[in-house]
């Protein structure tokens, strides 16, 4: 199933690039906003999900709010997203967040910084940098990190969430 | 007043001092607060980019557990408003989701709790008065500028802002304190959210010209309501020496809350406030 057929939107899609003009990332993206728009539109699935823009954006939900034809950008690209990380195309290193993030989750119930930051350091390589390292320190000195995780959070009906789900 | 409390992740970890400030102004005005038990994560900013089921049914658990408190949810993170909002829409507007949450949580779920995040009640005007007659420090030599980010303010029909590009919740709160709020364009621009575990680039991109922004503007701090942007603001801003103050630290300073030092204390950029 092509994309464009779970978001029939984005034919309404004219081209104003009000979408990209307001994206503050746009200039990291392979793709801008609206060129993934018309990508999908030509049923360029492939070519979109191989793309790294679903990864630079920060789902600051600009370019929803200013699209004057109401074109979903923001679900538009969590199911780019989606579909990619079922397909196990992993682009650049933002795919990894979604994935830790949800697993800590289901591990504690909350989330405890340092864990998923060991989490994510474990999938993507454990290489620090100088600036890394110094900036950690300067936290933990300042007691911003917190040592002791936070007490498990479990109940029947958490559990019964992540049974309908298969992550 | 009496609320129920949902803290969040970020608030017994990163950014405590915006837990503290905030129980310590609650008390202040006379605001009960009764932490939801066993709260949790709502997902943040990562889960909707996995699953579109569990983006909703992270915060909806908390938001039962709220409704069998019979009190309204207070969140003090913006991720966590926005998405236990987003639940709550959700349930009400689709029947078949509510009936599919009623057989997993096997009991009568209203989603009617309402939610709020403290900029709406702390700006109502019973608290702007209660808010003056408690100023025991003057902070009217201060010059600030307000910022929101995105998930106090996008999409508005799901956080009900006042005005999506120019919001004005904690402008009106600093000057019921004697602040002089500068106005300014940049404050609901992003400051790169959760990039700075992963693409801390990215963030030093968006937060270090917000900052500089802020400082064109003629703002000697930011003012935030959201930890993630407290956080960036303050680690990413590239020796440019601005405080990023959370709303709550400076209405519990010009209080004369004595234990204002300490959440200062756990700033990169030290106020100077103090």
């Amino acid at each position: 199933m092509f994309l464009k057929e779970a978001l029939p939107e984005l034919f309404k899609c004219y081209q104003c690039l009000s979408c990209t003009l307001g994206c503050p990332l746009a200039e990291e993206m392979d793709f801008k906003p609206h060129q993934l728009v018309n990508l999908l539109i030509l049923g360029k699935d492939k070519e979109v999900l191989n793309s790294l823009t679903p990864w630079i954006c920060a789902s600051c939900e600009s370019c929803e709010v200013r699209c004057p034809n109401g074109v979903p950008l923001s679900e538009l690209m969590d199911r780019i997203r989606q579909r990619a990380l079922k397909e196990k195309i992993y682009k650049g290193k933002g795919f990894s967040l979604p994935l830790i993030f949800l697993k800590e989750i289901k591990k504690r119930g909350r989330i405890h910084e340092i864990s998923l930051i060991l989490g994510l350091k474990r999938l993507v390589g454990f290489r620090v940098s100088m600036e890394e390292l110094r900036m950690g320190l300067k936290m933990f000195l300042k007691g911003k990190l917190r040592i002791r995780p936070p007490k498990r959070v479990s109940s029947e009906s958490f559990k019964r969430i992540f049974e309908e789900v298969s992550f | 007043m009496k609320f129920a409390y949902y803290p969040g992740c970020s608030l017994e970890g990163s950014s405590r001092e915006y837990d503290e400030s905030l129980r310590a102004v609650c008390e202040a005005l006379g605001i009960q607060l009764v932490e939801i038990p066993q709260w949790n994560c709502c997902g943040a900013s990562s889960v909707h980019q996995v699953d579109f089921f569990l983006r909703i049914a992270l915060p909806a658990l908390n938001l039962l557990k709220a409704e069998e408190m019979g009190l309204p949810i207070l969140a003090p993170c913006a991720a966590c408003f926005l998405n236990v909002r987003r639940a709550k829409k959700a349930l009400l507007e689709n029947e078949k989701l509510r009936t599919k949450f009623f057989s997993l949580f096997s009991k009568n779920f209203q989603a009617k709790t309402q939610v709020f995040h403290p900029l709406w009640v702390f700006s109502k005007p019973e608290f702007i008065e209660r808010s003056q007659e408690l100023i025991k420090v003057k902070l009217s030599d201060l010059k600030l500028v307000c910022y929101y980010g995105c998930y106090l303010v996008r999409p508005p029909e799901i956080t009900e802002i006042d005005d999506p590009e120019n919001p004005q919740l904690m402008e009106r709160i600093m000057e019921a304190l004697g602040i002089q709020v500068i106005d300014w364009a940049w404050k609901v621009d992003c400051c790169g959210g959760s990039h700075s575990l992963l693409n801390p680039h990215l963030v030093k991109k968006l937060s270090k010209r917000l900052v500089q922004k802020a400082k064109e503007s003629g703002a000697q701090g930011i003012v935030v309501a959201c930890p993630l942007c407290q956080a960036n603001l303050d680690l990413y801003q590239e020796n440019q020496n601005m405080p990023i103050y959370y709303f709550t630290e400076l209405m519990g300073f010009s209080f004369g809350i004595k234990e204002a030092k300490n959440w200062f204390k756990r700033h990169m950029v030290k106020p100077s406030l103090g």
